[in-house]
């Protein structure tokens, strides 16, 4: 057992002696490394490491929960009984209460989650990386003459989780990432825009030139943008912004807004709620992936979760406690820091990807939105009301013609659920959310005029 | 009080010698300036749902953070251990960024002036549990008070006591112990059972302690205005689509000084000449009713600071004045490196992270106008009264935030609500159409958190009623 699961479950041991009847405990430790270069120039170096404890308290049916960074014997102990003088405070609450022991676990088979090549990169190794993907995109065009520099990040860390109903469990993870903003000038406008790449382990990496070349691009065709009169217009969503409105859904499938009644699927469960085409699913088990774990930060074992299947509301994501409000069983989506109630969270949470290329998908539009970056974007989960800033390319008669921006696209998710009419076939695993290329059938696009 | 009596000094034995010795090791490799932050930042929070108190926490944090500068570099590593070993060890790492004989850190240390903008209070757990209950308590009850169709409350309440050391290898040292506090409600609303549910949200507080709950912004405050906003939108019909007048409430919604001007003046980036407003002091880029401060020694207010994570004294700077841009916010390394002095606007999230030039309370100067006259000579427009976040790309100036209460304006009266809309602008040029500036300023309530760079710190906003005469408003009615 490492030291981190002996804290764990010492400190739960501890907990019952002083008079908890359960206890959850969670440790973790993370070492850190990021090099910063700006125009070639290496800018900052930052490395450390740290560690931290949370526990979790039932006396009976009311909660109490503390964290701490001193994990020396005093520090812990001094956790414990913090988070027991709070249970004190709470109410009871029937429904509060460690998972069912049935439903403790680890799910099977290697998540390959750690690689030993990220702990054992070279710092200089790393700044070049760095320096090399921001000289491509300094390179690739004479508008790219200025930049917010390029950075290498590498981290790896440990979790470990124990309980009093005799779950223990640990697992490693590493994960690495490049990045790049160049900043591209051209007839008094100035735009910049980015690309990262990350991965858990250093072979699974794009190129230092594959970045700088496509962030370059993108910063590229930004350049010069107009503001497009106010239309209702076929929007569509690259995956870079497809992921970001797939986190909207996220939260409104959540099994603490479901509870609550501030989800617009409340009650949905079996019903028709989105287009026949969409496919969401939740898999917290696809080896090498960020949203992967063995199991979820209340010791239930992660899983595959279909969501929506085309079309039809089959899942809400839920942890222990949202799925005993609702009388469903928990989805192993339990998520939190080191301590308190757990909320929910995505293990890798995903739209299936369709059939059709990118270009053919832009092909068959006559007018409308490209669109590749999202500012300030806000969504009523109660409601489903949509609104947010953006930027990209406009599209005339099946090609992009011209950059956009200072613009706005709106809509309802509601509706916006159902009027997806197609679905790319380029689904990339970039992040724990993940979309392929996405056409909603119209949204309100705000711009110039009223 | 001195050094000696200050928090580290007796908690932790630290004294002048070892932080002379650990600004030592962090040049030993050379470097123009070293920096140690020492944070201890202890929270407790309390959380109602559902007319029960489920949750109750508290956390203990502590560390040090060691920053080497050299040149334009900057090396910095941390530890959550406070062990001299520990701290030298860190100190070494960060050294790494320079390459060259040791640099010479000044002997004896010099207390940094500062100001005295908050109360010196205890740690959250050193004082009562039951209060803190009780005020959630009350908050769920004058929500659900408010009107029957209020039909879910979630109330929190949550505080914490930072204190930090800072000493830097320029001989300055400068402690603080600052509290913040806060509470937030969340109501929905319904008509009936059947009924769409909306929602309201209101919060506040400041660097203040539990009293200002109970003598200033009580829970009932709070409760009632979340509660407002929630049955507000139960009438609210779709917000227009396209370029309107905008007519901006006093308080919160000078989150648009924030986005369309505040991140854009941050030395950083103009430093880097990456910022719209690069190599623009001294034009107009706004209307000449326009003057814009941003200013840290506001007493108890969000984001105020008696000194800066860098340790020095927060200040009032003038960022715009009658519309002409007049300076930029600036940090240690930024200053350094343009020739100028820092404005006390050095910040960052806490140990672990490398400070960076940031505002405190953004805020316009009221102007003449009353508030009446200025929705008086809108025809057709938006009265925007509160606002969820926003957002802006400092390098094409462009910026959003959303509006989560407004109402239509028909004739120079404020008629219906809208639902929830962002506003889109563009930074240097969106001020240029503030045609009418209310002689109304208010400061927001409390609530604003600043996100830059994967680090999050405290903000305050404020602003007078403003008339805008143009601005891109993203909602549904086309």
């Amino acid at each position: 057992m490492s030291e981190l699961l002996e804290i764990a479950s010492a400190a739960t041991r501890r907990a019952l002696e002083l008079g908890a009847t359960d206890a959850e405990c969670t440790l973790a430790e993370g070492e850190e490394f990021s090099a910063g270069v700006r125009m070639r120039e290496l800018e900052n170096l930052k490395q450390a490491g740290s560690r931290g404890a949370g526990i979790r308290v039932l006396v009976g049916r009311n909660t109490g929960s503390s964290r701490t960074s001193d994990l020396t014997p005093d520090g812990i102990e001094r956790m414990v009984r913090a988070a027991l003088e709070l249970a004190k405070i709470t109410n009871d609450d029937p429904f509060a209460g460690l998972p069912e022991p049935e439903d403790l676990g680890a799910a099977s088979g290697e998540l390959k989650l750690y690689d030993d090549s990220v702990a054992s990169l070279e710092t200089d190794w790393k700044i070049e990386q760095a320096r090399k993907a921001e000289e491509t995109a300094l390179a690739a065009d004479a508008r790219i003459e200025n930049s917010e520099g390029a950075s290498f990040d590498s981290h790896v860390g440990s979790r470990a989780f124990a309980n009093s109903r005799g779950f223990s469990g640990e697992y490693r993870t590493s994960s690495c990432g490049l990045s790049v903003v160049p900043v591209a000038k051209s007839n008094g406008s100035m735009e910049r825009d980015y690309w990262h790449s990350s991965a858990r382990r250093v072979a699974s990496l794009e190129s230092a030139e594959a970045v700088g070349r496509r962030a370059a691009e993108r910063a590229l065709r930004r350049l010069n943008p107009r503001k497009p009169p106010t239309q209702k217009a076929p929007v569509i969503f690259e995956p870079r912004t497809a992921r970001a409105l797939l986190g909207e859904l996220l939260d409104a499938v959540n099994g603490g807004a479901i509870y609550r009644h501030s989800s617009f699927l409340t009650g949905k469960l079996g019903e028709k709620v989105a287009s026949e085409i969409l496919t969401v699913v939740d898999d917290g088990t696809i080896p090498g992936l960020f949203g992967s774990s063995p199991f979820d930060d209340e010791g239930v074992a992660s899983r595959r979760t279909m969501v929506i299947e085309k079309g039809v509301l089959r899942s809400y994501l839920l942890n222990t406690y949202s799925a005993r409000k609702l009388g469903l069983k928990t989805t192993g989506n339990a998520s939190r820091g080191l301590s308190g109630n757990a909320g929910v969270g995505p293990g890798n949470f995903f739209i299936e990807a369709g059939q059709i290329g990118e270009e053919a998908m832009i092909a068959g539009v006559r007018n409308g939105l490209y669109v590749t970056e999202l500012i300030g974007a806000t969504a009523n989960t109660v409601t489903g009301d949509y609104s947010s800033g953006a930027a990209g390319l406009w599209i005339e008669n099946g090609e992009l013609a011209y950059a956009v921006s200072e613009i706005s696209i709106a809509g309802n998710l509601k509706q916006m659920l159902m009027d997806v009419t197609q679905i790319g076939s380029d689904l990339e695993f970039r992040s724990s959310i993940a979309s392929p290329t996405i056409l909603i059938q119209e949204m309100t696009i705000s711009g110039a005029g009223s | 009080m001195g050094f000696t009596q200050s928090f580290f000094a007796q908690r932790f034995g630290i004294t002048g010698r070892d932080l002379e010795s650990y600004l030592s090791e962090a040049l030993s490799a050379g470097g123009d300036y070293a920096d140690l932050y020492f944070e201890y930042l202890a929270t407790s929070s309390i959380g109602m749902d559902e007319g029960i108190v489920k949750s109750a926490a508290e956390g203990v944090e502590l560390g040090v953070g060691v920053r080497v500068l050299a040149g334009e570099r900057t090396g910095y590593a941390y530890s959550d251990d406070l062990s001299p070993e520990k701290i030298r060890k860190a100190a070494r790492v960060a050294a790494r960024i320079a390459h060259g004989p040791s640099s010479i850190v000044r002997t004896g240390f010099e207390e940094a002036r500062k100001h005295n903008l908050y109360p010196m209070v205890q740690a959250p757990h050193e004082t009562g549990l039951a209060e803190r209950v009780a005020l959630v308590r009350r908050a769920d009850e004058a929500a659900r008070a408010y009107d029957s169709r209020i039909f879910q409350v979630q109330a929190q309440y949550a505080d914490s006591i930072r204190e930090v050391l800072v000493a830097s290898s320029d001989g300055r040292l400068s402690y603080d112990r600052q509290p913040m506090a806060r509470m937030g409600v969340a109501a929905l609303a319904r008509e009936d059972a059947n009924g769409v549910p909306q929602h309201g949200y209101s919060g506040g507080g400041g660097r203040v302690t539990l009293d200002f709950f109970l003598n200033e912004k009580t829970p009932e405050h709070f409760a009632r205005e979340a509660a407002r906003q929630a049955i507000v939108q139960l009438d609210a019909v779709d917000a227009p689509a396209g370029e309107t007048t905008v007519v901006l409430g006093p308080g919160w919604p000078g989150i648009l000084l924030h986005e369309a001007v505040g991140h854009g003046l941050e030395a950083d980036f103009n430093r880097k000449g990456v910022s719209a407003f690069t190599g623009r002091v001294g034009q107009q880029v706004a209307s000449p009713l326009c003057t814009v401060i941003d200013d840290g020694t506001i007493g108890s207010r969000r984001g105020s600071l008696n000194v800066d994570d860098e340790g020095m004294p927060t200040q009032r700077n003038v960022l715009i004045e009658n519309g002409v841009l007049r300076g930029y916010l600036q940090d240690q390394l930024s200053a350094r490196l343009m020739k100028s002095a820092s404005t006390g606007s050095g910040r960052r999230e806490g140990y672990q992270h490398i400070p960076m030039p940031r505002m405190t309370n953004t805020y316009m100067l009221a102007g003449e106008s009353a508030p009446e006259d200025i929705i008086r000579s809108v025809q057709k427009g938006i009265y925007c009264a509160t606002f969820g976040g926003g957002q802006v790309d400092i390098t094409s100036g462009n910026f959003v935030f959303s509006a989560t209460e407004s109402y239509l304006i028909e004739d120079g009266k404020i008629t219906r609500p809208v639902r929830g809309a962002s506003l889109i602008g563009n930074g240097p040029e969106a001020l240029k159409y503030v045609s009418m500036v209310g002689n109304d300023l208010m400061l927001d309530e409390g609530i604003g958190v600043c996100g830059k760079e994967g680090q999050s710190v405290p903000v305050g906003v404020g602003i007078p009623t403003v008339k805008i005469d143009r601005m891109t408003v993203g909602g549904t009615a086309a």
